[in-house]
């Protein structure tokens, strides 16, 4: 077994037990980056290795004298490339933002680093985490390790597609409508949407506020709890952050998940969703039932609101989001302008491509006098009944299981005509995101050799028992220890 | 303004409050630092950065609210008002909406010792400064200092109550003096910490419904307002006696050419797509905050004017120059403790201690002398052991030094020679050197003692007695 190939727990355990360095775990990655990246295409931008191998040598020489800021201590990974990273470009897949370099990190970036672990490159992503495929990145498109003529979900699309090719342990997405839990979906890795609130948003670049959440994408879910137990906590500097003690998620898994209460929509397996992608799930509900789980179908009648929602509060939120690219400050500026209209115009033109500028403008149209009430305040309405939605459901119910996206990985270019089409692949993920609840994405199967994903929600803070049911499930699926097999010419046919 | 319209306007005053720090991050509030030098990630709105609402923010702008008589909602929320403008970082500026801090207030305007009316405030809501463009009019190019971005402004709204160009005039004063007494703002409209934008209509006199507005910008001082507005009366006067409409619309007062001229139309008004922020939660206040904040207030000035008039006999003008600033008015009733005449404190409080103030360019609070000091020269003046010339400057010498007055009367030796012996030498001696004054004296014109007083005054340095050495004067020349 290669070393790339390790879980990031098992790389942290051989490192905890001097069976390797993290030099080792750091050119192991370097290597199968050199190997796949050309294929994969997840990187927009590769740290140097003098940089991350000085690094991992400092970490390295600290462990030697017993001291480890973590247990990932010496573990590459990587950041989607809308977390601010000090001196490092943070482009957000946007021309506008190309040659920006923040001067300052984020709380998700602090905590790493604080951890040990070992930054290797930023990942590609929609730009300014707008799509589902990763195809609207401003640069190249990225292909998901799976099958590369497809993609790889989105807008974390990256960072799930370079976990799934190994080449990094584990890596950090944003979810603003299921960012992070799509692109796990099918890459066939572990995405998970905390709580709002529950990890600082401080210094992640805004696309909606509201809905914007950081998580882990991971090989399996010990990994996703022990990133998740690093980047989350209370940060002064995010007031939507939520003050709570830290948890131990780890401290969870292995425990006994018999007696669950998990509620199944059917709202959540109607139309639109693939025969493959409700098999493979159905399969995960019997396996539930088999561990002495209580599975029961229910009602969530406001759920068909989400979509729609979801793209008039997100939207709304973009548009004033990124209204500060406009040449004035920082970023790209349009050259030959005569006034400052036309900088204006001319900037944001040229800087942003297309899926944003659609956004930009139905968010600023959403927002308009004349409309703001019918469409904004109407949507933030159909937040609250959503909201209720799923309240009602705790009441009685531990989780709830749905299908993650209705189809697993398409082909590139497929629905890249068609935006609306491109946006039904949120439709079982943007409930969370406007509720505010966690929501992890884990595979459970194989349809036509493509992962398919489950998704577990809960209640706003359970992410401890979340990932007790998902480990104790993950373990029954079987999926574990799949692999994509990328060959050389980018070609991949068989799972091994 | 003749009989036939009534001037109709309202206010929108912005105000910089005077917190340690600006309203969203850690940066100091300071004016007048090098331009990008007093800035953050936050303030300059980078690319991930988020607001954390300074709270010390909220207790200034509560005792403004609660000074203006308002409201103050116990749930307020932040909006964002968007528009692009390169002194607005991020192309949105966080400010309140539909529910601001406060709301329904009012200000008592009075004049001459009385309300001429009351003015209501409709809302109070706190907001962000933007930075400031620097022009550069020999290269053709813009400058932007994001100093001021982030500095925490309140925006005091008032209802069409104002008459006259001449009320908005004192509405400001009133207003600049509640927040100098509350220690709100500085309120230094040259450096931009208060700044009023004007509305202003006419309509015919006795009706109800309001006229065509007509919106006023860039007067940088409470006489432009009054002048921009003077102007905006005659020119909206002509257009209506002429039959025409005003037009709806902005305007911006030229300084220099004492006119306003158009800067923008309704029809290219901002739609500012407001809506909640996202980034902060609401804020919630508890009474018990409110009314802590309530028992901190201190007495308005508007109270204090009228008190001073009141308990202490002073006319509306003393009351008014000694209630202009919270500290003036302080030193008045501290001297008092001192010395209770409240007459005679005033005269010289407003007289001399005014005249010392203005030729040394300082305020009352940044001196040597104290209440205390007034209040012994007063006593030593009423002793009647030093002339009032003297008594002048005792006490520049005080407010130079902080010596206390009998300090400054012993080490000058400048008590009041009342001694008939020691004065007889000098009156002999005056009449030796003035004959001719005493030969006019005694042909009759009483008038020639003046002449001789004045003589020996010069001589003792105006330690003598006037009294005294006019009648022994008197005596030896003979009535």
């Amino acid at each position: 077994m290669n070393l790339y190939e390790k879980t990031a727990y098992d790389a942290a355990m051989a490192l905890e037990k001097k069976e390797v360095t993290s030099v080792e775990l750091v050119e192991s990655v370097l290597g199968r980056i050199s190997e796949v990246e050309k294929n994969v295409k997840g990187f927009i931008h590769l740290i140097e290795r003098e940089t991350i191998l000085e690094e991992a040598r400092e970490i390295d020489r600290l462990r030697a004298k017993g001291q480890r800021s973590s247990i990932l201590a010496g573990v590459p990974m990587a950041l989607k490339d809308n977390m601010c990273t000090m001196g490092i470009p943070t482009t957000c897949a946007s021309r506008i933002l190309e040659d920006y370099r923040p001067p300052y990190n984020a709380h998700v970036t602090e905590k790493l680093q604080q951890a040990g672990t070992v930054l290797i490159g930023k990942a590609n992503m929609d730009e300014f985490a707008m799509g589902s495929s990763t195809e609207n990145s401003a640069f190249y498109p990225t292909h998901n390790p799976w099958d590369t003529n497809r993609v790889p979900g989105g807008s974390s699309g990256g960072s799930a597609a370079l976990v799934a090719a190994d080449e990094v342990f584990f890596s950090l997405g944003s979810d603003t409508g299921g960012s992070v839990r799509q692109p796990a979906s099918l890459c066939g890795v572990v995405g998970l949407k905390p709580t709002y609130g529950l990890v600082s948003r401080y210094g992640l670049i805004a696309f909606a506020s509201s809905l914007d959440q950081i998580g882990p994408l991971t090989k399996d879910v010990r990994d996703c709890a022990m990133v998740l137990e690093i980047i989350a906590g209370n940060d002064s500097r995010d007031s939507t952050s939520v003050p709570r003690e830290k948890e131990s998620y780890s401290s969870y898994l292995g425990r006994d998940i018999k007696g669950f209460k998990v509620a199944m929509p059917k709202e959540y397996f109607q139309e639109g969703i693939e025969e493959a992608v409700r098999e493979s799930v159905m399969n995960a509900v019997v396996l539930c039932i088999k561990l002495g789980v209580e599975v029961e179908e229910v009602s969530m009648p406001h759920t068909s609101y989400a979509l729609p929602c979801y793209y008039l509060v997100g939207t709304a939120e973009a548009s004033s989001n990124l209204a500060r690219y406009d040449g004035v400050q920082y970023g790209f500026r349009a050259p030959d302008q005569d006034n400052l209209i036309e900088l204006y115009l001319k900037t944001r033109s040229q800087g942003f491509g297309s899926e944003v500028k659609r956004r930009i403008m139905l968010g600023t149209y959403a927002l308009s006098s004349g409309y703001y009430d019918a469409y904004y305040l109407n949507s933030l309405k159909a937040r609250t009944l959503i909201r209720q939605d799923f309240e009602n459901v705790f009441q009685n119910y531990d989780l709830i299981i749905t299908p993650t996206s209705p189809s697993p990985a398409f082909v590139r270019g497929e629905r890249l005509d068609d935006p609306l089409t491109m946006y039904l692949s949120d439709i079982y993920t943007t409930t969370a995101n406007l509720a505010g609840v966690p929501a992890i994405s884990i595979p459970c199967g194989l349809a036509d050799g493509l992962p398919v994903g489950l998704q577990i929600i809960g209640r706003p803070f359970d992410e401890g028992r979340m990932l007790q049911f998902c480990f104790a499930l993950e373990k029954m699926l079987g999926f574990k220890g799949l692999k994509p097999k990328i060959s050389a010419d980018g070609v991949l046919k068989d799972v091994s | 303004m003749s009989p036939e319209y009534e001037v109709v306007i309202g206010l929108e005053v912005h105000v910089e409050l005077l917190t340690e720090s600006k309203i969203f991050c850690s940066c100091p509030n300071r004016f007048g630092e090098a331009p990008n030098t007093n800035v953050c990630p936050v303030c300059l709105g980078l690319p991930g950065s988020l607001p954390v609402f300074n709270e010390s923010v909220l207790e200034l702008a509560v005792r403004a609210s609660l000074a203006l008589n308002c409201t103050v909602s116990s749930y307020s929320k932040f909006d964002r008002k968007n528009y692009f403008y390169p002194d607005l970082p991020k192309a949105y500026q966080v400010s309140q909406y539909d529910f601001p801090l406060a709301k329904e207030g009012f200000l008592d305007l009075l004049k001459d010792g009385r309300s001429i009316r009351k003015v209501r405030i409709e809302r109070l809501h706190l907001e962000e400064d933007a930075g400031k463009l620097i022009h550069d009019q020999k290269e053709s190019i813009s400058y932007v200092d994001y100093n001021r971005c982030g500095v925490p402004l309140v925006e005091i709204v008032t209802a069409p109550d104002l008459r006259s160009p001449g009320e908005a005039h004192l509405f400001l004063d009133w207003l600049k003096k509640i927040l100098l007494y509350t220690g709100v703002s500085d309120c230094k409209m040259e450096e931009g910490s208060l700044r009023c934008d004007a509305n202003i209509s006419l309509r015919p006199s006795g009706t109800e419904t309001l006229g065509r507005k007509v919106e006023i910008k860039n007067m940088n001082s409470f006489r432009a307002v009054q002048k921009g507005l003077e102007y905006e009366v005659i020119r909206q006067k002509q257009i209506l006696r002429a039959g025409g409409r005003v037009a709806m619309e902005t305007r911006r007062w030229d300084e220099e050419k004492g006119v306003t001229a158009e800067m923008r139309g309704k029809e290219e008004a901002h739609d500012y797509r407001y809506f909640p922020e996202p980034d902060l939660p609401p804020l919630m206040l508890d009474e018990n905050f409110l009314s802590r904040m309530k028992g901190e207030l201190p007495e308005l000035p508007e109270k204090r004017y009228l008190r001073f008039m009141e308990s202490y006999g002073l006319s509306p003008y003393q009351a008014e120059i000694i209630t202009s600033s919270k500290n003036l008015a302080d030193f008045f009733e501290d001297t008092l403790l001192h010395y209770p005449h409240s007459q005679k404190v005033s005269n010289w409080l407003t007289g001399e201690l005014f005249g010392l103030l203005k030729t040394s360019v300082k305020e009352i609070d940044d001196i040597p002398l104290t209440p205390l000091h007034l209040g012994e020269l007063l006593k030593i003046l009423d002793e009647g052991t030093l002339s009032s010339t003297l008594a002048k400057e005792v006490l520049e010498e005080s407010f130079l030094s902080g010596k206390l007055p009998r300090e400054i009367v012993q080490e000058k030796g400048l008590l009041q020679i009342s001694g008939e012996k020691e004065l007889l030498l000098i009156v002999e001696d005056v009449i030796n050197n003035y004959p001719a004054a005493v030969k006019d004296y005694s042909d009759g014109n009483k008038k020639a003692v003046g002449f001789l007083v004045g003589q020996a005054m010069k001589q003792t340095r105006g330690q003598a007695n006037p009294q005294v050495i006019t009648e022994l004067f008197k005596k030896r020349l003979g009535k």
